[in-house]
Formats: structure tokens, C-alpha cells, sequence
């Protein structure tokens, strides 16, 4: 190579180097949107999900829930609203279609304003769809949603009537054949919280946990956001967590799998959480990308200053 | 005309004709559709019900349902006929709308043209274009400020001060204070299903009231102190609650959690034991508590940052940098499935696009 063209490429790459310094951020934005919705379009049109291989944590639910003994009882908190439904809603649905096939009796409480109705969302398209057979009242019932957050949760550690006095449909506690022997949160065997922050998870370990850990399992989902902040108290607090949508992507292969019938396709509405994974992989190859270039552009530049 | 508008109302322009376009071709786009479905309640006998009930109570009604007319033969529990006043043999009807597939329309329309229990709801059709319109409205602000933005922006502060207001009325005054305090009034005119509290709550209530009154005092010209008596009790039951769940979960748990052999055996079903796993049960454990050790050493601050102690903080920097890296990607993969859910949205129950439920039969 020439003198004259090492030159010309030197120049080249700097000019190069330059832009890229100066790309106007919107690029990045319609390269964001592109990265989401074209394996959004692609899986739409061909139907095709990504494989799944499910963590320990993600196993450790399904092992939660698989365990229990058909009629258990299970309190399910719906602790986020559709602001968040994105992300907590695939992992809502997967889990509440366990324990329906699982025959479990399953109580949906709220401590977030609109969690009741996302649970009432969840039973119609969950139990009243594909479990009819299943009767409110006594095989599950809506609680409803009850002010108070922390205070709700130390009130269900003595008196799970006081804490919600009446469900949904306005009927008496002491009225409801599911809830004839629940006298405190630790008549449930099982807890499972879906959460999207204040309160959920977190204060559920910290309210209720803490005091029933020996009498009551606990699995959570949450979304990424907080889900570091939950993992350190996997598994000794929290036996099983669903981190984000990959958590809930795992999970919902286990629990299609588990359901699975010869020569049946699963319902194409137990699969969201898969479907988003295409979406996921692109956009993060593309923010790995991004980070590498913007590494590659910094050093350049710091070398070029200190030359 | 500035640069800026130009543009914009280029933007505007392709995207009305794209969706002119997308209107014109196959199924159309953006329609919601309802099944209408014709109820009739007759309310039994409270007596046969009441003795019925004695047996196995249940508040769900048995029906029977034909074509589109759905006969309910109520029975419901004896508290929920007691407590209506409705006379026995009374028959109430009403109409109920279920929204369903396009396709359960087209179906039905092949059948029937003529038919009128699946139809276009207009309502919900509004609605859908409206959560578009809002969505693309706020997604706007990525290119640049503008009008459409600032009116999402406002509106979604607007309603959530809004509802944020009547759920504390109505959730927390109406059946908690109000509830309490005269729950004859409150049972009579706005929640027949309000269960009448113990003394004990009543007697709280009262107290709750005056701690109330005394935080609102503040808004008063003179007496303003007197709110910092609510204010401090708030403050000692919080930090009461908080301080024993924070050390027992937070601080005993973790402990306990963090003192683990450093050496693990494990054995498989036969009782020898794998060394492979035994490894990386080891490699975790090992890491785990240097972690600990080092990120504790890192804020330590009573001791010059030389030495061991030195070297256990720069090995702390090195874990603080891992978990915001992970919590980063976590909050990375968070946004990008909300990003994904309105994206899915837009293609899906709007523009029609892609049809990943099978609700079109596209």
C-alpha cells in the first residue's frame, strides 16, 4: 500500500469516525423501531417463536406450583396495572393456566388500584375461556383491590377477613365456600405475586415472608426493572422468580410444555411472551452494536486527542 | 413555513395516505365488533333458596342458555336475597355486549347478512383509534417537541390526578372512614354491600378522623404546627413496621443467606458425587462471598483504601459495575418489552397488519 493511500484511508476512517460522533440520535431511534418491529412482523406473519431453556429460577416456580397437591389453595396478587401489562401480563396468564390445570383453588387479591380488573382480565381469558368448568366462588374468586398496601399485608398475617371483607362482586367473605377455612395469609400454602414496583414482591418478603417462611412458599414475577433488586432473595426467601419478559418467556415454554396435547398447537394466546422475545433479541444484538461503536468512537477520539 | 413544519407536515401527509391505502386493501384495519346477548333474571323464592342455601352456598346463577337469549334462574345466596328489595318472582332483563373476533363477525355475516347480534361497536372502534392516535402521539416527541405530544402529555396528567382522586374517595374515604363512622348512611346510598364494622374499628376511625383534620389544619392561616402531630406519627408507625421487616428480611436473611460453604459436594441419586457440579457449586459460593466481602469493604470507609483493604474495594468497584450492568440490561430488556407491546398493538389490533392471535383469519 502507497503512502499516498494510507493516507487517504486514514482521512477516510476519521471522516467516518466523525460522523458517526455526530449521528443525529433520532437514527438511532428509527433503528430502535425497526429493530422491534420487524421480528415483530416476521414472527406475526410466520408464527415462529425462539426455543427457550429455562433458568433456575424460572424452573423453580414451575416446580412450586407442579408440587402442590390438587384443591391447594393459592393467593395470587396482581400487584401492577396495564401500564406495565407489556411486560407482567404473559406471565399472569401462564400462571394462572398452571394452577387451573393443576385444579388449584385460586384466590386473586390487588394492592394496586386497577390490579383487579387486569385479574378479572386474566380470568376471562384463562379460566372462563378454556377452564369453564372451574366455579367461582368455589374454586376461585376476585378479591378485589384494598387501599392500604403494607398494612393490607400485615392485616392478612392475622385476619385475611378484615384485610378484604367482601370480593369483587360485593358478596361476604364469610359467604365464599373457598375461603371457609382461611382464617390468615398462612392457610395458603402458596403465594405468588406479579408486581411492577410499591408494593409487591419486595414488601411481601419484607411484610410476610419474613414472618411465615417456614409455613408458606413465595414466587414472584416482576419486571426488569425491579428484578434486581429480587434477586438476592432467590431462593431462600423467594423459591422461584420471573425476571422480566424472559423470565415469563421461560416459564410459559415450561408450562406449554406441560400442557402440551399430541397433534394440538397451543393457543396462540399462550405464546406472547415468546412471540416478544424476537423483538428482544434484535434490539439488544442492536444496543450491543451500539455500545461497541460508541467504545470504538470514544478511544478513537481520545486517541486522536492525546496524539 | 419554518424547516421543522415542513416536515412534519410531510410526515403527516405519507402516513394519511399509507393509511388510506391500508384501508383500501383486504380486511381493512382498525374495527372492533360486539355480540350482543339478551339476559333475563327471575329472582326465586327466598325461602326455597334460603333452604337451598343451607345446604351449599354459592352466589353464582345456573343458566341456561339458548341462541341469544340467556334465561338465568337465579340462585343466589340468602344474604343476596335478603338484601335486595326486589320482590320475589321478579323478572329483570338487560343486554350485555361481548366484544369477539373480526372473524366471529365475518362468520356470522357469511350466515346471515342480514344479522344483527354481532355488530360494529362505534364506542370501542373510537376508542382504538384513540389509543393509536395517543401512542404514535407520544412516541412523536422522539423526533421533536410538538403539539401532539404536549396534549398526550397533559391528558395523561389530567386523568391520573383524576383517578388517582376517586380512587382515594372511593376506596379508601367512602368504605373505610365514612364506612366506619356512619355505615347505615353509606350502606343505603352508595354501597348496599358495605360490611358493617366492629366497634373496635369505628372507635379507630374516630381517631383517624381527628389525626386527618389535624394534617389538613396546615391549610389554615394560624395553627399550622398542629399538623406536625399527624405528621410524627405517621412517621413512628412507618419507621416502627419498617425498621423489624428491613432487619429480619433484609439484614438477618441476607446474612444467613451469605454464610455458605466455600467447598460443595454434591452427590447425584446414586450418592457419588459430581464433580462437574460440585465445581461450580463451589465457584458460586466462593463468589458469593468475596462479593460480599469486597463491595462491604468498598463502603468502608473507617480505614484508608490501601493494602488488602485496598484491593478488596477496587475487587468491590469491579461487582458494584457488574450488577448496574445487569440492572441496566434488565431495565434495557423491561422498556423494550413495553416498546414490543405497543408495537404489537399498533400492527395488530389497529392497523391489522399481522394477525398473531388468529382473530382475523389472516
Amino acid at each position: 500500500m502507497s503512502a499516498g493511500n494510507f493516507n487517504n484511508t486514514n482521512a477516510s476512517a476519521r471522516s467516518w469516525f466523525e460522523r458517526l460522533d455526530r449521528v443525529d440520535r433520532r437514527w438511532i431511534f428509527l433503528l430502535m423501531f425497526l429493530a422491534v418491529s420487524g421480528p415483530i412482523l416476521w414472527i406475526g406473519v410466520t408464527g415462529k417463536t425462539l426455543p427457550e431453556a429455562p433458568t433456575l429460577a424460572a424452573r423453580a416456580v414451575f416446580q412450586e406450583i407442579d408440587q402442590l397437591p390438587a384443591r391447594s389453595l393459592v393467593l395470587i396478587s396482581f400487584d401492577y396495572d396495564p401500564a406495565s401489562a407489556g411486560e407482567l401480563q404473559p406471565m399472569a396468564t401462564s400462571l394462572v393456566r398452571q394452577c387451573a390445570a393443576k385444579n388449584l383453588r385460586m384466590v386473586f387479591i390487588a394492592l394496586w388500584p386497577l390490579g383487579s380488573q387486569v385479574a378479572q382480565q386474566t380470568i376471562q381469558d384463562v379460566i372462563r375461556d378454556d377452564y369453564p368448568a372451574l366455579k367461582e366462588g368455589d374454586d376461585f374468586v376476585n378479591m378485589g383491590y384494598q387501599a392500604g398496601n403494607e398494612a393490607v399485608m400485615k392485616l392478612l398475617l392475622t385476619d385475611f377477613a378484615k384485610a378484604f371483607p367482601k370480593d369483587s362482586r360485593g358478596e361476604a367473605t364469610s359467604n365464599i365456600p373457598i375461603l371457609k377455612d382461611v382464617k390468615m395469609a398462612s392457610n395458603f400454602p402458596l403465594l405468588i405475586s406479579i408486581s411492577a414496583g410499591y408494593p409487591g414482591s419486595k414488601e411481601w418478603v419484607q411484610y410476610v415472608i419474613s414472618a411465615y417462611n417456614d409455613k408458606m412458599n413465595f414466587v414472584a414475577g416482576c419486571t426488569g426493572v425491579s428484578a434486581p433488586q429480587l434477586y438476592p432473595y432467590f431462593p431462600q426467601q423467594i423459591a422461584g422468580l420471573l425476571g422480566a419478559i424472559k423470565g415469563a418467556a421461560e416459564y410459559e415454554s415450561m408450562v406449554n410444555e406441560s400442557l402440551e396435547v399430541d397433534g394440538v398447537a397451543t393457543a396462540p394466546k399462550y405464546l406472547q411472551a415468546q412471540r416478544r422475545m424476537g423483538p428482544q433479541l434484535v434490539a439488544h444484538l442492536l444496543m450491543v452494536g451500539l455500545i461497541i461503536v460508541g467504545n470504538v468512537i470514544f478511544f478513537a477520539r481520545k486517541r486522536r486527542g492525546a496524539a | 413555513m419554518t424547516r421543522q413544519a415542513k416536515t412534519w407536515l410531510v410526515i403527516g401527509a405519507v402516513f394519511v395516505a399509507l393509511l388510506v391505502a391500508r384501508g383500501m386493501i383486504g380486511q381493512g384495519l382498525g374495527r372492533v365488533y360486539v355480540k350482543r346477548t339478551d339476559v333475563t333474571v327471575t329472582l326465586p323464592d327466598a325461602a326455597a333458596v334460603n333452604s337451598a342455601a343451607a345446604g351449599a352456598s354459592s352466589a353464582s346463577a345456573s343458566a341456561s342458555t339458548s341462541a341469544s337469549t340467556t334465561a338465568v334462574s337465579a340462585q343466589a345466596t340468602a344474604p343476596s336475597i335478603t338484601s335486595t328489595s326486589l320482590a320475589s318472582g321478579t323478572t329483570m332483563s338487560w343486554q350485555e355486549w361481548k366484544q369477539v373476533p373480526p372473524l366471529e363477525f365475518i362468520a356470522a355475516q357469511k350466515e346471515n347478512p342480514a344479522q344483527t347480534e354481532i355488530t360494529l361497536s362505534w364506542p370501542r372502534t373510537i376508542g382504538l383509534w384513540l389509543a393509536a392516535f395517543f401512542t404514535l402521539a407520544i412516541f412523536s416527541f422522539l423526533y421533536a417537541d410538538n403539539p401532539f405530544y404536549k396534549i398526550a402529555e397533559s391528558l395523561v396528567v389530567g386523568v391520573s390526578a383524576a383517578y388517582w382522586g376517586v380512587i382515594g374517595f372511593w376506596d379508601t374515604l367512602v368504605p373505610k372512614m365514612f364506612g366506619a363512622l356512619t355505615p347505615g348512611l353509606v350502606k343505603s346510598l352508595v354501597q348496599p354491600s358495605l360490611i358493617a364494622p366492629e366497634m373496635l374499628q369505628q372507635i379507630s376511625m374516630v381517631f383517624a378522623l381527628i389525626l386527618g383534620v389535624m394534617m389538613l389544619w396546615r391549610l389554615l392561616p394560624r395553627g399550622g404546627w398542629i399538623s406536625a402531630w399527624p405528621l410524627a406519627f405517621i412517621v413512628g408507625v412507618t419507621a416502627g413496621l419498617k425498621i423489624v421487616s428491613h432487619v429480619e428480611s433484609d439484614l438477618m436473611a441476607q446474612a444467613a443467606a451469605t454464610m455458605k460453604p466455600l467447598i460443595v459436594s454434591v452427590t447425584d441419586a446414586s450418592g457419588a458425587t459430581n464433580i462437574w457440579d460440585s465445581w461450580w457449586a463451589s465457584v458460586a459460593n466462593v463468589l458469593l462471598v468475596t462479593g460480599v466481602i469486597c463491595c462491604l469493604a468498598y463502603f468502608f470507609f473507617s480505614v484508608e483504601h490501601k493494602g488488602v483493604v485496598g484491593g478488596a474495594a477496587r475487587v468491590g468497584i469491579w461487582y458494584l459495575m457488574i450488577t448496574f450492568g445487569a440492572a441496566f440490561g434488565f431495565t434495557v430488556m423491561g422498556r423494550i418489552a413495553l416498546l414490543a407491546a405497543r408495537v404489537e398493538f399498533l400492527f395488530d389490533d389497529w392497523l391489522w397488519l399481522i394477525d398473531p392471535n388468529h382473530l382475523r383469519g389472516l
